[in-house]
């Protein structure tokens, strides 16, 4: 006889899981994206022209890595790093297996969105830092990050949202989360339940996102008004 | 204390060069306020900015107490530029820190031991008078409040040289006043040498000891301020005093005059008066020893550093050498006489 209680708590078992799995992947390559996008975005910002260490040639090369790797649409990229991946993790398949292509496609977005906060920077604030005699290494960390720090946990906000797209990508091809739970039950075994289940999760998921990063946004901005 | 040597910068864009300085040479003594003022595009912003290398000149050089500027290292210029505050048009005040920590910022980026430094930015507060607005942010200042801030951060590192950049130009005229009284205070109390760029002749003359009127990249005239305003030797300075003293005569006096005849013969004359000669009744003396009437036309009196300063236009009448006697003491008394129009 059908076990209806059982197969629900059995269920909900398995999108806990999968829940955790997915969360638990996205925090971590936001984390090591940023550790990586964050300097590079700065080093695309301060060696822009005329800014405070103006280099062309590390400007042009970074950015056109930075353009290379995001014009590779996410589930190709997934694809074309297994070697590299199963060479870091050992394996190309499950939840930290993903952290791999995760991390690095995020990182060039990371990069780009960093530089265009810091871009927003007034020109007239670090020019009253260098009056005072600052260097370039004080002028990224007191003027350009603190002041750019509003819309900078915006981007870190977009980034998680972009991320958790991008791990159901990456559930498909097994990289655990909801993406798998969504594919394996949903879509080979037709039990569109789970499917609109995971797909509300995302949603919360998403949501809740943005509305941390928003009222982190907002509570720096206010308290500077 | 500053000597600017045949300045000369060149803006190179893809398209064409701009010269924005041409040979510009300048002198600026230890403890004055030295003025500059242009319109806009005339070159000044980028000449106060070549005292700080925040532009760095095409050629020539600028030397700060014995130090060229021009040829130092970027460590050494970092220094060099610890003892040279700026102030701005657009204050430039870090909207993620307090004014406290606005005004410790200098003093962070030289390494300050942390006790001395809390005691000097508390000094500041109190000298620009904020002291009890040291836990707000810039955003809940007003422009005058966020000037002094600025002007406290300025002189934070104990600098020997302040640079204003049209620091009181996006302020209304009475925060104009009171920056500049602050600017003034503080040129006598610490005996800082202060050089400030505007485009306003008010500023030059409620706060200058000497001014450079630059006009398309040179220097077209540089003297006391007192001089410049009694005897402009170019039409810009003319046109730029000319916005703060009005020196003609009314149009509809002099065609009041041309009407007006008694027989006697009259003559218009400007009377200008710098500094004591101001102060003595000379014209009535005239009146007195050489039998000549004097009708005062317009008048205008002012003070520019303590100095007063003004000029009359007066329509003397009497007999022909009554009057000329009558010039003459004028002229022998020091004052500058120019004849208008004899009638």
């Amino acid at each position: 006889m059908f076990d209806f209680l059982g197969a629900n708590a059995w269920m909900a078992d398995k999108v806990l899981l999968a829940t955790w799995e997915s969360i638990y992947m996205v925090m971590i390559s936001t984390v090591l994206s940023y550790l990586v996008g964050l300097p590079l975005g700065v080093i695309l910002v301060a060696t822009s022209e005329g800014h405070i260490v103006e280099n062309k040639s590390v400007n042009t090369v970074l950015g056109s890595i930075v353009n290379a790797v995001r014009s590779v649409p996410f589930i190709i990229f997934l694809i074309l790093i297994i070697p590299l991946t199963r060479l870091i993790v050992g394996t190309p398949i499950g939840t930290i297996a993903s952290i791999v292509p995760l991390t690095l496609a995020a990182i060039p977005f990371v990069a780009r969105l960093v530089e265009t906060s810091l871009k927003e920077i007034e020109w007239g604030l670090i020019e009253a830092a260098l009056s005072m005699g600052a260097n370039a290494w004080q002028v990224i960390t007191k003027v350009l990050l603190p002041e750019a720090m509003p819309s900078l946990s915006l981007g870190v906000a977009i980034t998680t949202i972009n991320l958790v797209g991008y791990s159901a990508m990456a559930g498909i091809v097994g990289g655990g989360g909801l993406g798998t739970l969504a594919y394996y039950y949903g879509y080979q075994r037709y039990e569109n339940g789970i499917m609109w289940i995971t797909v509300i999760v995302l949603v919360v998921l998403v949501q809740l996102v943005q509305m941390l990063g928003d009222t982190l946004a907002a509570k720096i901005s206010n308290k500077r008004m | 204390m500053i000597e600017v040597r045949n300045l000369t910068k060149i803006f190179t864009t893809s398209s064409q060069e701009i010269l924005a300085l041409d040979e510009v040479s300048l002198h600026v003594e230890k403890g004055e306020v030295f003025g500059i003022i242009g319109l806009s595009g005339a070159g000044k912003s980028t000449l106060i900015r070549c005292i700080n290398m925040l532009e760095k000149p095409t050629s020539g050089s600028v030397v700060i107490d014995g130090v060229d500027i021009t040829t130092l290292e970027s460590s050494e210029l970092r220094s060099a530029r610890q003892k040279i505050g700026m102030i701005f048009q657009q204050f430039n005040l870090l909207s993620s820190r307090t004014v406290y920590d606005n005004v410790m910022f200098p003093l962070e980026i030289a390494g300050f031991p942390k006790k001395e430094a809390t005691q000097r930015v508390e000094e500041l507060l109190e000298l620009v008078g904020l002291e009890d607005r040291s836990d707000s942010y810039p955003a809940q200042l007003s422009g005058g409040q966020k000037q002094r801030v600025g002007i406290a951060r300025a002189l934070a590192n104990k600098p020997k040289l302040l640079l204003s950049d049209e620091a009181t130009s996006a302020l209304d005229p009475q925060t104009t006043r009171s920056i500049l009284g602050l600017l003034k205070d503080i040129n006598h109390r610490l005996g800082l040498t202060i050089m400030l760029i505007t485009h306003d002749m008010n500023v030059i003359k409620q706060t200058c000891d000497r001014v450079a009127v630059i006009d398309d990249s040179q220097i077209v005239e540089v003297g006391k301020v007192v001089n410049i305003f009694s005897k402009p030797q170019t039409d810009t300075s003319r046109s730029f005093i000319g916005t703060v003293v009005n020196n003609d005569v009314p149009e509809q006096m002099l065609q009041g005059r041309a009407a007006l005849e008694t027989g006697h013969d009259s003559l218009l004359i400007r009377v200008s008066f710098i500094g004591e000669s101001a102060g003595k009744p000379l014209i009535s003396s005239m009146i007195k020893k050489f039998d000549v009437d004097a009708n005062i036309l317009y008048g205008n009196i002012d003070y520019i550093k303590e100095t007063p300063f003004g000029y009359l236009a007066l329509e003397l009448t009497g007999l022909p050498n009554h009057i000329n006697e009558g010039l003459a003491y004028l002229k022998g008394q020091g004052l500058e006489v120019e004849v208008i129009r004899g009638v």
